[in-house]
């Protein structure tokens, strides 16, 4: 074997003067970190396990304990910073592909950061949101029939979906998240008069009764899709691609596959669920057109069917032809997009900040004249209020929240969704780690987190003197750039603070 | 009467009912870290958690309306207060003989010490020093309830 080069990311710090030996840290760390020694009467910590989850220093009854970084970094080198070193070593040890979880974690800049809002002084009036009313209601699907020459279509209603606020929680497939994610997402989004995702994998039975606020997924490995699923479904959405992994496609390991798993993905137990990377009945427009009209037929023309890419290079003009392969909502998933698992390289490397894809498909369709055949959901690290105001100011319809939505479940990011040892009873299938969140509480915190952000996009909006999420919407002059470039400026067709 | 009742689903096993359980009946029942670090006796959880098969539960005395340990007190110590319902052991009269350890069908009744004598310790729904169960409002996943059957 010889010796692990890689040294311990983290040190458990014990208070001893405060640990009472309760061992709560002991039974709650599933990576084994802290245990009791007969010998010693004490609880010891082997560091090297800790992931920094804090599932420990957050349940320690006494706070007793705290997470450090290792302080141990080699020489300082601003080429080899540490972590290349790290995975230098890792890898020379296993001969393998670096996994991650979570979204990209690199010092991309934020574009939501680096624009900022209007608001309303002397010369127009703001709106109090205590004493008048602002409607954050917005309807998602096609505005138009398909084209001016298209006849079939011409005097058709379009189903919608209608959101309360502009808000859903996206795709996190039962495999990858818990049972009890999904029923907290499940119960929240029909609070709140909003939709979830259930992802690729399939609803599970205990979750049918809330269809009518679900979106399903048909994905390139196409688990748990049956027509009775998609004709109860809110809406369908074609997953192309994952903001944190464009191009790959996913992997959910046998040994998460237990039986309840198994029986809404409708595979074998134990079997590796592999979802390709292409879907090999999609390599062009035309094909994908195809695969929207067939689920189209198969739910009778009644729900809307929308198109998830992860956002890429050329990604206003694959969104041109996802709208006129006759999707009625586009879903972009940014390079910040969170995932259960994904190679490292890729997490870190590929796709494009979704400020600018969002900004770049929103110009292009308004162009040829075709945006309002389609509407523009957009996700990748949503983390606040304002980035959702942000987001509709350039063109969106509504925002997906993961990632957040996920924090608001106890998630501490520590992005070890892939071993499925998650603290929290987030990313995993082990009964009794997936017991440790109560969906009840689950759905009460994002009710509570959409309901607090409902009130600050309320407010933001009333402070432009806007009394209509719709009236925002495209509307570039209320935002201004700070520290981008003039190219930057353009793309996201905004001006600068001060002009 | 009002008890304490487990959500098996969402009880987790953490142990934390247990913490605040021993804490609520030492000598510091409002401060933690006292209780644990300067009681004279090593506080004792009136609860138990019972683990099988991945599954776990957090379990105290029932006050049973018809409490086998009070039936069995051979000095009449162990009553069920007919007000609250709450069943208690009157220190003054126990005899330690642990009799109700043995009636119990549930063994809920931890055989226990006082200042050198014995004496039985269970749960008393923390009428003496809060308003509610510490167990319930400690519990980090709302796994234990309080309330009507």
């Amino acid at each position: 074997m010889g010796i692990n080069l890689v040294m311990q990311e983290y040190e458990v710090l014990r208070n001893e003067a405060k640990c009472i030996g309760c061992k709560i840290c002991v039974n709650q760390c599933a990576n084994n970190v802290h245990r009791w020694d007969e010998d010693w009467q004490m609880i010891i910590s082997d560091d090297k396990y800790c992931v920094n989850c804090h599932r420990c220093v957050v349940f320690c009854p006494t706070g007793a304990l705290s997470i450090r970084k290792n302080a141990n970094d080699f020489t300082f080198n601003a080429n080899w910073e540490n972590r290349h070193i790290k995975n230098i070593y890792r890898q020379a040890q296993s001969g393998g592909v670096l996994l991650t979880g979570m979204g990209n974690d690199r010092p991309y800049p934020v574009y939501w950061d680096k624009m900022v809002l209007n608001a309303s002084q002397v010369t127009n009036p703001s709106i109090d949101p205590l004493r008048e009313p602002i409607e954050l209601k917005v309807f998602l699907g096609r505005k138009s029939a398909l084209n001016e020459k298209d006849e079939v279509f011409k005097d058709d209603i379009f189903p919608w979906l209608e959101l309360d606020l502009p808000v859903m929680f996206s795709a996190m497939s039962f495999g990858s998240v818990s049972l009890n994610v999904h029923k907290a997402l499940a119960r929240a989004a029909e609070t709140m008069g909003t939709y979830w995702n259930a992802g690729e994998g399939g609803v599970h039975a205990d979750l049918k009764k809330s269809m009518n606020h679900t979106i399903v997924q048909v994905a390139s490995g196409r688990f748990g899709v049956n027509p009775a699923m998609l004709k109860e479904a809110a809406a369908v959405e074609i997953k192309i691609g994952q903001g944190a992994k464009p191009g790959i496609g996913g992997h959910l390991p046998g040994e998460k596959v237990g039986q309840e798993v198994a029986d809404t993905r409708m595979i074998p137990v134990g079997s590796d669920a592999i979802s390709p990377a292409p879907h090999h009945d999609i390599y062009s427009i035309e094909d994908l057109k195809q695969l929207i009209f067939a689920i189209k037929e198969a739910t009778d023309y009644k729900k809307p069917v929308a198109v998830k890419v992860a956002a890429v290079h050329n990604i206003a003009a694959i969104a041109s032809g996802i709208a006129r392969a006759g999707a009625d909502i586009i879903v972009i998933d940014g390079f910040r997009g969170g995932t259960g698992a994904a190679p490292q390289a890729i997490r870190d490397n590929v796709g494009i900040p979704i400020e600018f894809a969002l900004a770049a498909v929103d110009q292009r369709l308004r162009e040829e004249g075709i945006r309002n055949e389609v509407s523009i959901v957009v996700a990748g690290s949503i983390r606040n209020s304002s980035d959702i105001v942000k987001a509709v100011a350039l063109g969106a319809d509504a925002v997906y929240i993961g990632t957040a939505a996920l924090i608001a479940l106890g998630c501490h990011m520590c992005q070890k969704c892939y071993t499925g040892k998650c603290n929290w009873g987030i990313a995993t299938q082990d009964p009794k780690l997936v017991k440790r969140l109560n969906p009840e509480i689950g759905a009460r915190k994002l009710v509570n987190l959409l309901t607090a952000w409902q009130h600050e996009i309320k407010e933001m909006l009333g402070g432009m003197g806007i009394n209509a999420i719709e009236s925002l919407r495209g509307n570039r002059l209320m935002l201004r750039g700070i520290g981008l470039n003039k190219k930057e400026l353009e793309i996201l067709g905004i001006k600068a603070a001060g002009e | 009467m009002k008890k304490v009742y487990v959500i098996e689903d969402f009880c987790i096993g953490c142990g934390t009912c247990m913490v605040y359980c021993a804490a609520a009946h030492s000598e510091y029942p409002k401060d933690l870290l006292k209780a644990f670090k300067l009681s004279s006796l090593k506080p004792v959880p009136r609860l138990f958690i019972e683990e099988e098969e991945g599954n776990s539960y957090s379990l105290m005395c029932r006050h049973c309306d018809e409490p086998l340990c009070v039936y069995s007190c051979i000095s009449g110590a162990m009553f069920k207060d007919n007000r609250t319902g709450v069943v208690k052991v009157d220190k003054e009269r126990c005899v330690g003989c642990f009799t109700c350890v043995i009636a119990c069908p549930y063994g809920f009744i931890r055989e226990g010490s006082e200042n050198g004598r014995s004496l039985p310790l269970k749960c008393d729904l923390c009428k003496d020093s809060f308003d509610m169960p510490q167990c319930v409002e400690h519990c980090p996943n709302e796994a234990l309830r309080y309330g009507e059957e």
